[in-house]
């Protein structure tokens, strides 16, 4: 063992006493020190810093920078600043405020939020500071204030910049809208560059663009007497305004499209397929978004959340929908590329599908069934059985996982907050979810893209446009260019690099293209009557899903009304040979996406035309999707 | 452990009901907790929540120091280990997943979210003098090197959040329970020559905003609407308080928001602006009498681990005072130290009250005068 000293403990207990001592003097000695160094200032140099106290009143003001324009892709005016006027209390100089607002209130009107959002902001600021009660004042507010101004010593009309959306509900979803800073916004935003600003996106482009759009804060440093009232500017820093959005959008496109919804609840999404531009983004019902810039008010907010419709949901990012039929052409391409079908492989319809050993008939859309029929053809008639047969053999995990390929169950990524993953049906999925097992039956539906199976209309548009473009996937976005300020020369935002193209074989795409343009142009296509008379030919494809399950009970008490039964779909591009617009609409009922959906599509292409030189004579491709 | 809960819940009331509190220990801290808040109104513009949020922190400390105050220094003892471990354990946790404004400081536990950085400011101590217990005294060079390497690894790990103003504390804390364990006049003369020496070499490694915070100590004025300002304004607001002071709430230094800081780790500035000369001489005449009644509880301590433990935590006392008080008035660089009990903020005064709870609980111990 080795050897360790004994340990006394009184030896120890002196050594320590005589560290505490000397500890103690060197703690006083410092203490001195420091309280030398107060005299040093406080008394021998008192004079020297009481005047530079007294000259103390240059207070920093930071100046809110002018927030960017938005435009569309031709330079259509989506967001501006308009001038107006607020009303702004002082606190500090108010002696007794409940009079004050009372007095206000009944001049000139001051709602109950209003006076509630005052009061909050008058705890987070310094009594001195003056708070806005009243945003955007009418020209008659004014001239009662200025009447009656005499009696509000602390109140000062204030002019300001609110953000006006000329569009109104038209891209109430797409541009957003701005409104003022709340405590969610303050953890969000960086406090160095808000501290003038009042107001900051909330929703759509103006949220996600907020960095862009918002710009850098100025200063000014101000002299102010002993009271803090400003004397004089001394320095004045500008602030440099946000930067000016131009976006993908293209407003004739997008009113065509609203306009042809006629109010019916849906949601509609073109991408140009070159190059994933949004062309357009429409949401019905929509709402206008210039109620929300000064705060909505209670009434007008209860009515938004009270329709049944969801005027708030952006139908496009978030809306959930059965697909049904439009994935047929993704089938079709999977099933091709996976070698299961050749083009020219037929299939007999009767009417009725079953699974060998099961006795569960599927049905088909046509009672007693289509015959025998090519890929073409399933496509051009929309032919349940050929995609019943087709799923079964390709197995949900090949399924499930060419889809994944075309952008389903997960978010496209575009330039919004908020966008859905939708859901495309898997083994996983399912275990995850539900935690039960696959049934083949349940393959069998998703053939026709029903059951689980769930798009958002971003993500069909985003699947038909990378089918348009041959397979090749550009990430869908609505930024296009940027610009410092009016007057400069927009940058145009760098092109993300395209995704693997799906087509190893590009005869594959061929057959597609083929069954689809059937479908507008054949003598059999469920949307024949679609593209007369346009310049260029249409490839498409509808899709009418079924709202309710057969055995929920809604569904039997409005079974005779078709119109309720049905959510339509129908998804389009065009010039078929090379695509430069792929187009989606869908509807919440209708009858069936050839007859409903189809023809929004086409106001939509035929506003999309009138930037598009026009074929001498018009390429007819028609012959080829006979069968 | 379970024996440890029961016991709590047995004891817990009791523990309540009759805190083992040294009196004028207790009355000082009671003084200077109503300083605080007083200076705390008036520095918030008079914002009644802030002050009461304030008050309520301190009372959950208050309560915390009478529940440690019943834990017998054996106990304290025992346990150094395991709670040194434990809060450096939850430090690493914080490097890897911790959350908070600019630097990665805070552990969220959902219910509280809290610095383990402050859990050893007690730790540290009772780690240092639970391992010199232990050892002959005065320490070996080689007893030195373990409580060096103790001391080294959560500064190191609390210095790189970035949070010098802690780790410097800490590193006091260590190095304080060793100087007082008797550490011989001449190593500890050697070790400054060399910590002098090696001063270069650890100006290679601070932070940019470090370096520029002692730059700035050297010549505040050459920058100042940028670095400097805080020194400058702090200055002018304690030079123009004067012998007697502006009056509460008359500093227009706070006010008017040159001070920046002004509820936190400037404090010291409004209150030398509105209380002057007198009012600061008081003040630290109040913080000496903390720190001579808390060395002289060290010194009539039961054992040399209550001793090193009473007399580290005292004396760490001492450089919240120095430095806050250096920083606000120019002598020392800009760290970020609170001024104790004055400062607004939780955590370090929930931390600093834990801390005179265990000084509290060592002189209920103290060792029976033979009679």
């Amino acid at each position: 063992m080795k050897f360790r000293p004994i340990k006394d403990g009184r030896q120890e207990a002196a050594v320590f006493m005589r560290r505490a001592v000397v500890g103690f003097l060197l703690i006083i000695l410092a203490l001195v020190s420091l309280g030398m160094r107060f005299w040093y200032l406080q008394v021998s140099r008192h004079e020297e810093f009481q005047s530079r106290s007294d000259a103390n009143r240059i207070l920093t003001r930071p100046l809110a920078p002018a927030r960017g324009l938005i435009y569309d892709r031709n330079g259509v005016l989506l967001a501006e600043n308009v001038a107006a006027f607020r009303l702004e209390v002082v606190p500090e100089q108010v002696t007794d405020m409940d009079a004050l607002l009372q007095g206000l209130s009944d001049t000139m009107g001051v709602s109950e939020d209003d006076v509630a959002r005052f009061k909050a902001l008058v705890k987070s600021k310094r009594s001195y500071q003056s708070v806005p009660l009243r945003l955007k004042l009418s020209e008659e507010d004014i001239a009662l204030f200025a009447v009656n101004r005499w009696r509000f010593p602390s109140v000062d009309v204030v002019p300001y910049l609110t953000r006006y959306y000329p569009k109104g509900a038209e891209f109430g979803h797409l541009v957003g809208y701005v409104g003022r800073i709340d405590a969610a916004d303050v953890e969000r935003l960086d406090a160095s560059l808000y501290a003038g600003t009042t107001h900051a996106g909330k929703t759509g482009i103006e949220r996600s663009y907020e960095e862009l759009l918002h710009g850098q804060p100025g200063y000014e440093l101000v002299e102010v007497n002993a009271d803090r009232r400003p004397l004089r500017v001394i320095d004045r820093v500008a602030p440099t305004p946000g930067k000016n959005l131009y976006l993908s959008v293209d407003t004739r496109i997008q009113e065509a499209g609203v306009a042809a919804f006629e109010a019916r609840a849906g949601s509609s999404v073109a991408i140009d397929p070159r190059n994933g531009e949004v062309l357009a983004m429409i949401s019905v019902p929509g709402f206008d978004p210039n109620l929300f810039v000064n705060g909505i008010s209670q009434a007008d907010y209860n009515a938004l959340l009270d329709n049944p419709d969801k005027p708030l949901l952006d139908r496009a990012l978030r809306g959930s929908y059965v697909p049904g039929s439009t994935v047929k052409p993704f089938l079709a391409a999977a099933g091709l590329e996976l070698g299961v079908r050749k083009p020219s492989d037929t299939i007999v319809s009767t009417g009725e599908f079953f699974i060998p050993g099961q006795k569960r008939g599927y049905r088909d859309v046509r009672a007693g069934g289509h015959g025998r029929v090519d890929l073409v053809q399933s496509l051009a008639q929309s032919v349940n059985t050929y995609y019943y047969a087709l799923a079964l053999d390709m197995g949900i995990d090949r399924l499930s996982d060419s889809m994944a390929k075309f952008g389903f169950g997960k978010p496209t990524g575009i330039d919004l907050v908020g966008e859905s993953d939708g859901v495309l049906p898997s083994r996983e999925w399912k275990r995850a979810r539900m935690n039960q097992a696959w049934y083949p039956g349940e393959t069998v539906i998703a053939g026709i893209g029903q059951g689980f199976w769930v798009v958002t209309p971003l993500q069909l548009a985003h699947g038909v446009a990378m089918l348009a473009a041959g397979g090749v996937s550009y990430q869908p976005h609505l930024l296009r260019a940027t610009q410092d300020g009016i007057g400069d020369s927009p940058v145009t935002m760098p092109a993300a690099p395209p995704g693997p193209a799906f087509f190893r074989n590009p005869a594959n795409w061929d057959a597609v293209r083929e069954g689809m343009i059937a479908v507008v142009n054949g003598p059999t296509g469920t949307a024949r009557t679609m593209g007369n008379g346009f310049p260029f030919v249409i490839a498409g494809k509808s899709g009418t899903a079924e709202r309710y399950s057969r055995t929920n009970d809604v569904w039997q008490h409005i079974s005779q009304v078709a119109i309720e039964r049905h959510q339509v779909l129908f998804e389009a591009f065009t010039p078929a040979e090379s695509p430069r617009i792929a187009a989606i609409v869908a509807l919440e009922a209708g009858h069936g996406g050839g007859r409903d959906a189809a023809p929004i599509v086409r106001k939509m292409m035929d506003a999309w035309l009138l930037d598009q030189p026009i074929p001498e004579t018009r390429f007819d491709n028609v012959e080829a999707a006979k069968p | 452990m379970d024996g440890l809960f029961a016991q709590l819940r047995y004891r817990l009331p009791g523990m309540l009901r009759r805190p083992r509190f040294d009196m004028p220990l207790a009355g000082a801290l009671l003084l200077l907790g109503m300083v605080g808040l007083m200076t705390q109104y008036s520095a918030s513009d008079l914002d009644r929540d802030k002050a009461i949020a304030q008050g309520v922190r301190l009372l959950l400390g208050v309560i915390l120091m009478a529940l440690i105050s019943r834990v017998p220094p054996s106990n304290l003892r025992n346990w150094s280990p395991w709670l040194y471990f434990g809060s450096l354990i939850l430090l690493v946790l914080v490097a890897l997943l911790g959350e908070g404004r600019g630097s990665d400081r805070w552990l969220d536990l959902h219910v509280v979210r809290f610095q383990p950085s402050e859990l050893l400011k007690l730790t540290m101590p009772m780690m240092v003098a639970w391992y010199l217990n232990q050892r002959p005294l005065p320490p070996s060079w080689s007893s030195l090197g373990v409580v060096c390497v103790l001391i080294a690894i959560p500064a190191a790990l609390i210095a790189k959040q970035p949070d010098l103003g802690t780790a410097l504390l800490i590193v006091a804390s260590g190095l304080f329970a060793v100087f007082l364990s008797g550490l011989a006049w001449w190593r500890i003369g050697l070790i400054f020559g060399s910590v002098l020496a090696a001063a270069p070499l650890a100006w290679h490694f601070l932070h940019e905003y470090q370096r520029n915070r002692v730059r700035m100590l050297l010549d505040p004025e050459a920058d100042p609407l940028g670095l400097g300002w805080h020194i400058i304004q702090s200055k002018i607001a304690v030079g123009s308080g004067g012998l007697w002071g502006k009056g509460w709430h008359q500093g227009t230094q706070s006010r008017l928001e040159f001070l920046p800081e002004h509820t936190t780790d400037f404090i010291f500035s409004v209150f030398a602006e509105e209380w002057g000369l007198i009012g600061v001489l008081l003040l630290l005449s109040l913080y000496v009498f903390i720190i001579g009644r808390g060395l002289w509880i060290a010194a009539n301590a039961r054992d040399t681990y209550s001793r090193l433990l009473a007399g580290s935590i005292t004396m760490v006392f001492f450089v919240y005072v120095m430095v806050n008080g250096g920083m606000i008035t120019g002598m020392l660089p800009v760290v970020g130290v609170p001024l104790p009990l004055v400062s607004y903020g939780g955590t370090s005064a929930v931390s600093l009250l834990a801390g005179f709870g265990v000084l509290m609980s060592i002189h209920a111990h103290r060792k029976r005068v033979a009679g």
